[in-house]
């Protein structure tokens, strides 16, 4: 028994929460936070961001700003892939790992010029900033601090197709200019906001960073029609299946503290060769042993629904597990990605995922399930999620 | 309201006995919870199901759950139509999005689920 009032308990809100109220959002706890899963339907809103555009209450996202003359130096320190070839107003995809090599979290690294933004995932952010805290008494962060702005500020995706139709009305000066993992400060109906070409949906899209005061009339003017184009708002239900189809990791699914970069297919975001960083010596030793198992996409080739946790059979034995599956509303099939051991991991390798005590055959395919074909042109080489 | 020439389960499931047959779905509100159902799993036909025992699983985009028969019996048909279209439980759970018939061992069973207006004042009406 205790006296002590429990406040902490409680989930956070976003500055736009009342507007999910007042659209009938189904609210879901996510991350610590109130969030919308779903607003009309997960499907409907899934098709929206496919065929046309959608919007995000992205909030919960922690944005974690890195200030002072070293900021990008404790960036570099804190990081897998190398800020040294971020140049200002670009973006780029890394992990954070500790010094065991654990995935603390995925992150999305915005040079800002002058700071360095970091966008991490909700659940991962008090446990990051008193992960970074520990980290500055290195050299690296001599003078760098760190400022968590989640609070103050807003996120609003806007993703699909149309996004940018929606968007450029708003936003003085071309943003069809703004490239594929870029990011601006700009004035979107006359408030201040960065910009960024930056999403998780696997469409084309954009993520606008605002003040809180100014989150809900800027929620309401993106909700507007515009050119007979209404933005449908969608929650974390289509987040989840349009970053699924998009083949993203998610943290706490594909990622978490028990995997390496290695077997996630993140090798490419971990730059060995930049300098001493703090999981350098634990990468490396990874990457040396190499992979012993691969996270890979599949197929049901019969009718089900894969889920998290689910075993992956081969040969009759259990060989891994499921990390994420669905019923991908944009193929109309089963899928799911999960771990197999390196030598399953091929395309075409017959497996099986047991559901309810049955072994539902399936089939190893490529990642990513669905990819944006013009998006594939714009973006030169891919950038995977974040 | 529910229709009322049915009855219901705490489950959400209906059962609406019809020349001594018992057809049997799930109500307008679990299907509203559950949202965009993508697969149905049912027994066969020749199967045994138990009153208020799981006969089967429906499973949404976020969820997968439990069905629970509301009579014991024999199934004598089951909607074969929600294999390709799994979407019609939440487009007609009254009608077209019946799940299974069932040859009751006892009819009268069904006088312990609970009237369309027991089930409403159950979910809150919401």
């Amino acid at each position: 028994m205790t006296t002590q009032v429990k406040t902490d308990g409680r989930p956070l809100q976003t500055a736009l929460y009342d507007r999910h109220i007042a659209s009938k959002a189904r609210m879901v706890e996510f991350g610590g936070w109130s969030m919308p899963i779903q607003y009309r339907g997960i499907v409907a809103e899934h098709q929206a961001v496919r065929s046309s555009v959608g919007m995000f209450d992205l909030s919960h996202m922690g944005r974690l700003h890195v200030r002072g003359s070293r900021a990008d130096a404790l960036v570099q320190w804190l990081t897998t892939n190398d800020v040294n070839r971020l140049a200002a107003g670009r973006a780029q995809y890394s992990l954070l790992c500790d010094a065991q090599g654990r995935i603390l979290d995925d992150v999305v690294v915005y040079n800002l010029g002058d700071e360095i933004l970091l966008v991490v995932n909700a659940s991962n952010r008090k446990k990051l900033l008193a992960w970074m805290a520990a980290q500055q008494g290195i050299q690296e962060a001599s003078d760098a601090t760190i400022v968590d702005a989640t609070a103050n500020t807003v996120m609003i995706g806007v993703q699909g197709p149309e996004a940018l139709h929606i968007l450029q009305p708003l936003v003085e000066g071309p943003l069809a200019e703004l490239r594929y993992y870029a990011i601006m400060a700009a004035k979107i109906a006359g408030v201040d906001a960065l910009v960024a070409r930056t999403g998780y949906t696997g469409e084309d899209g954009f993520e606008v960073i605002a003040a809180s005061t100014d989150g809900p009339g800027l929620w309401d003017v993106l909700h507007q029609t515009r050119h007979g184009v209404t933005p449908t708002a969608c929650g974390l239900g289509a987040r989840d299946t349009l970053r699924l189809e998009a083949g993203m990791a998610l943290y706490g699914h594909e990622i978490d503290e028990q995997t390496n970069p290695y077997e996630a297919g993140l090798g490419r975001v971990v730059k060995l060769d930049k300098g001493k960083f703090v999981s350098h010596e634990a990468l490396w030793e990874v990457a040396e042993r190499g992979a012993e198992r691969r996270l890979v996409g599949f197929e049901l080739v019969e009718q089900g629904v894969p889920r998290q946790d689910y075993s992956i059979i081969a040969n009759g034995q259990p060989v891994g597990r499921v990390t994420s599956g669905n019923v991908s509303p944009t193929l109309g099939r089963p899928i799911g990605m999960g771990y197999v051991p390196v030598a399953l991991g091929e395309v075409g390798q017959e497996i099986a995922v047991q559901i309810r005590g049955r072994d539902v055959p399936a089939r190893v395919v490529a990642l990513p399930f669905y990819e944006h074909r013009t998006q594939r042109v714009r973006r030169g080489p891919p950038e995977p999620g974040g | 309201m529910d229709p009322t020439d049915r009855r219901y389960t705490k489950e959400h499931e209906w059962v609406k006995i019809e020349q001594e047959l018992a057809l049997i779905g799930i109500t307008d509100f679990a299907q509203d919870q559950l949202g965009d159902v993508v697969y149905v799993e049912l027994p066969n036909v020749g199967d045994r199901v138990e009153m208020m025992k799981p006969f089967g699983v429906i499973e949404s985009v976020k969820t997968a759950s439990d069905l629970y028969a509301p009579v014991s019996g024999e199934v004598i048909e089951v909607n074969r139509s929600l294999v390709d279209e799994p979407q019609v439980v939440n487009d007609a759970p009254y009608e077209r999005g019946w799940l299974i018939k069932v040859k009751p061992d006892d009819a009268a069973q069904v006088e312990e689920l609970m009237t369309a207006e027991q089930y409403a004042e159950n979910v809150g009406e919401s």
